[in-house]
């Protein structure tokens, strides 16, 4: 296999989630982290899971990932059951969930090196390519403190990159850095989005970031957590994240949220 | 550069000062010999091969024990950090010797093994083992657990994760335990090798230990000195290193 061929995308993935519930045993009590939810994202598509906290939308990104089993309903990507992490579908965190024993290359081959097929060689020039297109190029070499939050995230974005998967799994990722970063890190992810065009579930609880990015947001009401509403966004990219259109959307949203969070807390 | 002269400037001061308290004769030449004396010492020892051969019998000592003390410490601490019945076990226990002075060790050791390599072998270990478990099972229980969770989405698992991930993000904890294992083996040995006599192997202890028994006051701070500088040279070699890529990479300390 060349170089070429094992950087080029793969065809995107196609998930479909079926009345999927989820609770956890906490010391408080039983808590309905997911309720019923049924979730269909098309191939290529990028879609805003958004809510505010404890609404289940991690935990579904987590069930989809397969770090987590689903007590009842099912998660199949391309038609087959999800039940453990794979490659295929890999998953960006909040925090940085980087190796700080490793330095930035060292961290993008990590998941290389759990790739079959591939020889020293290629893997180091996989994750070469991959950093280039983060726009690290000249910091392969660095130890993880040297970089801002933003580069940071930029790693982790080319770290889940590296294995070429067809679904992208992104919790929060961008939720610790500030304004000005994030918007450059908006205009990334859309440039390499378009020209990759794998499957993205984006996380988050930024109305604005999720009208920015998403094809379609969908919005989660907690206690239980249940999915609520999903808006289309019909709006040209590259998006920015100030223009007035998108600043519309987000309003919309962002209201649709407020009542559905007291409706929860009228039933609740 | 500038660092080696002050450092440098630091010990012949000292030394000049020692010097000529010495010829200033406010205490008596049998406690306080005089640096030269000292430095006579030493090079008789060095020249007679005395010095080499005991260092020789007290490093291989500490370092077959301070050895098995990791190999067998670091799996046990990952161990009682993972399974709760090991750490409500095996973890007091260690908690509970760790805090023992390891030179309590010794006549239990002498008991057990009589006056033999087993008995200096077993100091070392009980030195070692039990910081050792302590600090690994610490690492091992801080490590963050997204890295976990990031290393199986990238498809690591089982004992490919324990040796890629586990291992180095419990590093700082592990580097500091085994820092501090050597210096309670390191103690011990010494206790031991100055109370007991073993035929077996003449070691710097003895020659310590000697020195006393022939009011042979030059001899005694050499050793002292040469223990010392090993301790240093132990630091410079063994745990520099380490540190030195935990602070590049964690970018702790300076």
């Amino acid at each position: 296999m060349t170089i070429e061929q094992e950087v080029t995308a793969p065809p995107p993935a196609k998930l479909s989630i079926n009345q999927v519930s989820k609770t956890f045993r906490t010391k408080r009590g039983i808590v309905h982290a997911l309720d019923q939810a049924s979730l269909q994202v098309a191939e290529g598509e990028f879609v805003c899971l958004v809510g505010p906290s404890g609404c289940g939308k991690s935990t579904l990104l987590n069930l989809i990932a397969g770090l987590e089993q689903p007590d009842e309903g099912t998660i199949s990507a391309d038609g087959v059951t999800v039940r453990q992490p794979g490659r295929e579908r890999m998953m960006m965190f909040q925090e940085s969930a980087l190796f700080p024993w490793l330095d930035a290359l060292g961290n993008v081959l990590f998941g290389l090196r759990l790739k079959p097929g591939l020889s020293k060689g290629e893997r180091l020039e996989v994750a070469r390519y991959y950093l280039k297109l983060v726009g690290l190029e000249k910091f392969q070499h660095a130890n993880l403190h040297e970089l801002s939050g933003g580069m940071r995230q930029r790693v982790a974005l080319g770290r889940a990159l590296a294995p070429n998967p067809r679904m992208l799994l992104m919790d929060e990722p961008f939720a610790a850095l500030d304004a000005l970063t994030r918007e450059q890190l908006y205009g990334d992810l859309q440039r390499i989005w378009e020209q990759r065009k794998v499957t993205i579930v984006f996380v988050t609880h930024n109305v604005r970031e999720a009208a920015c990015l998403g094809d379609r947001v969908v919005l989660f009401s907690p206690h239980p957590g249940r999915i609520r509403e999903e808006f289309k966004i019909n709006l040209p990219r590259p998006r920015d994240i100030n223009s007035v259109a998108l600043a519309g959307y987000a309003t919309r949203i962002r209201s649709a949220l407020k009542a559905h969070m007291q409706d929860a807390e009228v039933a609740g | 550069m500038k660092r080696g002269l002050t450092a440098g400037l630091f010990f012949v001061v000292l030394i000049g000062v020692w010097h000529y308290a010495y010829e200033a004769k406010i205490w008596s030449p049998v406690l306080v010999p005089s640096p030269e004396s000292v430095g006579r010492y030493l090079w008789d020892i060095t020249g007679d091969g005395t010095l080499w051969s005991s260092t020789v019998v007290t490093m291989k000592r500490l370092l077959a024990g301070y050895l098995i003390g990791l190999v067998a410490g670091i799996p046990l601490g990952f161990l009682t950090a993972r399974v709760q019945a090991l750490r409500d076990t095996v973890g007091v226990l260690a908690l509970g010797l760790q805090g023992l002075p390891s030179v309590c060790w010794v006549p239990l050791a002498l008991l057990w093994f009589g006056q033999t390599e087993g008995a200096m072998l077993f100091v070392v270990v009980m030195g070692t083992l039990w910081s050792v478990i302590l600090a690994t099972e610490t690492g091992v229980r801080n490590v963050n657990p997204i890295y976990i969770r990031a290393a199986h989405t990238m498809g690591s698992h089982g004992v490919h994760t324990w040796a890629t991930v586990m291992l180095p993000a419990s590093l700082p904890f592990i580097v500091s335990g085994m820092k501090q294992g050597w210096a309670f083996a390191w103690r011990s040995l010494m206790a031991a090798e100055i109370y007991v006599t073993i035929l077996t192997g003449f070691g710097l202890g003895h020659l310590l230990h000697y020195g006393r028994e022939l009011n042979a006051m030059e001899q005694v701070v050499a050793v002292m000195l040469v223990i010392v500088l090993i301790g240093l040279l132990a630091d410079k070699a063994l745990f520099s290193p380490w540190e030195k890529f935990l602070h590049r990479r964690w970018g702790t300390g300076k």
